[in-house]
């Protein structure tokens, strides 16, 4: 499940069966992956599952209790923050108030060392880059929450870090700003090449924006891959609700191969999904649970015929129709009452549809998932 | 069921009347210290006024004796406010940052000089001078004033900080700069409003302390050790000129240091540039 990013050269960030406790609170329980150079990577989870712990362990406020990270194949797991070649951006900020913004970007490599002349050039570059030229000589209180988060940004990357680490630094901002810096970023981070470590609970902009995601919750990353490895092919029901809505039913295991399984679901009905390679240990008569995207089932008055592309089908009564902008939403209901939501095209070629009719739902093999059933199971369809 | 007019009128005029006698016990003996530091006094004791004289502002160390007096509290005050502002700063900021053990504990021992009766400080300091057999003078009486300068300066510092953002000290640490270039770079001149007042606090104390410092003092005299002793004998217009020079050297201290912070606080909300 390794990304191109990933592969392409030796990773800039290890970490390496990282275990962070305080006290018997198990924060972060066994990470371990590594990041690539030049990639965007997001860890992604609610608030408690250990993304922020994790991102300050890279920069150095935290140590591990236990394993180790690694910066460039060095073991860093010891090293103080200002030692170590990672710059953070701070979830409110953090810009120093009593220094404008010029010195405020000025302060790494005044810290560093680095002569005047060369500080003037690079923070000069910087704050073209981030497009705050004409505000060098303003305090950080005159400036929008925009531009603090941009000043915060170059006061980051000036130094040229081998990884920027970002702590939800789009969480202060209203909707529009936001997705104007999610733009910005990514524009920011192709100019300079610099990896970039992002943390967030928000799946859209993780989606957005990441070459590859961390899912985590609990302390531990449930699944690591590209934006559309996670969406299509969760490892597990809390990536799949997590990310994006699902239909998530349970089901019977029938008949496991590598890659696909068997099972029945939806009051009997016999249907065939992919199975994450991940999820060893689930054999023929384990309960599961079958996920398929709202937006990936088609709804037909008659049972569409059976395809080489395996189309699964099953048939349900309409209970509830939902125009929602660019898709219609339907809510249906399966053989064994199990709820069904159908996001289709408002355009799509379907005759009128009433409450109490009955459709057949369909979708192709590869769009369903079956997935190992966990004890705390989420409810049947999550909210974006 | 409002008050009638002249009720109400009546309630303005009497807390007028109020507010201006309160003013007056405040400040009536302030200004008759300054008054009288123009009187040409009959006797030896400058008590009752005689006629307007420049004498005492034309010739104020007269008395060599109150002169190094207040020079000698001059360079303890210094000396104090140096050692107890470093030291409160830093049990100050140790308080807010830091979780350790018996944190609590130690509060409550921080504020005990602040509560304890004077005298009982003084002589506690005293006995233990003695029983080591320390001769008294210029650092007894540092030692004794900085013991209970660094509550005042440690309780002023802890109350300043405490909505400090903490993690601007990371952002520091973070960007590269040591431990130290983030303490005199970030936290100092971030924190130095509540460590200046702390300062000016610690050093109008040291110069005013009579009882412990009186108790330890041995045969030196600090400027009102000294007052004390020449009352047997005069009270000369002198001391109400040092009092008077000392006091608008403080009041001004205290507008400068109002100026000052207005507007760095100004600058700090963006208001100024």
């Amino acid at each position: 499940m390794t990304s191109p990013a990933a592969a392409d050269s030796a990773p800039v960030i290890e970490i390496d069966h990282v275990v962070k406790r305080f006290g018997d609170f198990v924060a972060v329980d066994d990470a371990d992956f590594s990041i690539g150079q030049g990639e965007f990577f997001s860890m992604l989870g609610p608030s408690g599952c250990g993304k922020t712990t994790t991102l300050r362990m890279i920069a150095g406020f935290e140590q591990p209790t236990t394993g180790a990270i690694r910066l460039d194949g060095v073991d860093v797991s010891k090293v103080p923050p200002n030692k170590r070649d990672v710059n953070t951006v701070f979830q409110q900020y953090a810009l120093f108030p009593h220094m404008n913004v010029f010195d405020n970007v000025a302060f790494g490599p005044q810290s560093k060392k680095v002569d005047k002349a060369t500080i003037k050039k690079r923070v000069t570059e910087m704050l073209e880059i981030v497009r705050l030229t004409e505000f060098a000589s303003r305090r950080p209180a005159q400036l929008s929450g925009g531009q603090q988060q941009r000043v915060a940004l170059a006061r980051a990357l000036v130094n040229l870090p081998k990884a920027l680490l970002l702590d939800e630094p789009l969480g202060a901002l209203d909707l529009k700003l936001r997705h104007a810096m999610q733009f910005e970023l990514k524009r920011i981070q192709r100019e300079v090449g610099i990896t970039f470590v992002y943390v967030t609970h928000d799946q859209e902009e993780a989606l957005t924006m990441s070459d590859r995601i961390a899912v985590m919750s609990d302390g531990r990353v449930e699944q690591i891959g590209t934006p559309t490895e996670i969406y299509d092919n969760p490892a597990s029901v809390f990536v799949a609700g997590f990310i994006g809505q699902a239909n998530l039913w349970p089901a019977t295991v029938m008949q496991r191969a590598s890659d696909c399984a068997t099972v029945t679901a939806l009051g009997g009905a016999t249907l065939t999904a992919t199975c994450h390679s991940k999820v060893d240990g689930m054999g023929a008569g384990d309960a599961a649970t079958l996920m398929v995207r709202p937006e990936r089932i088609a709804i037909s008055l008659t049972q569409p015929a059976s395809q080489t592309g395996g189309e699964q089908s099953v048939n349900a009564t309409v209970t509830d129709l939902t125009f929602q902008g660019p898709i219609v939403r339907l809510a249906l209901e399966a053989a064994d009452g199990s709820p069904i939501i159908a996001n289709v095209d408002p355009d799509a070629d379907l005759p009128l549809l009433r409450p109490g009719d009955s459709v057949w739902a369909s979708w192709s093999q590869n769009a369903a998932c079956v997935l190992p059933t966990t004890l705390n199971q989420q409810s049947p369809l999550q909210e974006a | 069921m409002n008050p009638p007019n002249w009720l109400r009128a009546l309630g303005r005029i009497s807390l007028w009347v109020w507010a201006v006698l309160g003013l007056v016990f405040l400040f009536a003996p302030i200004l008759v210290t300054v008054v009288y530091s123009f009187n040409e006094p009959t006797g030896k004791y400058n008590y009752v006024w005689n006629k307007f004289s420049l004498a005492g502002w034309s010739d104020p160390f007269k008395y060599p004796e109150l002169t190094d007096a207040l020079i000698f509290s001059l360079k303890i005050a210094v000396s104090v406010t140096l050692i107890a502002t470093i030291l409160g700063t830093l049990i100050g900021l140790a308080m807010v940052k830091y979780k350790f053990r018996a944190k609590g504990f130690i509060g409550a021992i921080l504020v005990l000089p602040l509560t304890m009766p004077e005298v009982v400080l003084g002589f506690s300091l005293l006995t233990l001078f003695v029983a080591v057999n320390w001769s008294r003078g210029f650092v007894t009486i540092i030692i004794a004033q900085v013991m209970f300068s660094v509550s005042y300066v440690a309780t002023t510092v802890r109350a300043r900080i405490r909505g400090f953002d903490w993690r601007l000290e990371e952002a520091s640490l973070d960007l590269g700069a040591s431990p130290f270039r983030t303490f005199y770079k970030v936290t100092l001149p971030l924190i130095a409003p509540g460590v200046v007042a702390a300062a000016m606090l610690t050093f109008a104390l040291s110069l005013d302390d009579f009882i412990i410092t009186y108790l330890n003092s041995g045969l030196e005299n600090t400027f009102p050790i000294q007052i004390w002793n020449m009352k047997r004998s005069k009270i000369p217009v002198q001391i109400n000129v040092f009092s008077t020079a000392l006091l608008i050297i403080s009041i001004a201290l205290a507008l400068l240091l109002v100026v000052v912070n207005n507007r760095r606080s100004r600058k700090l909300a963006g208001l100024e540039a």
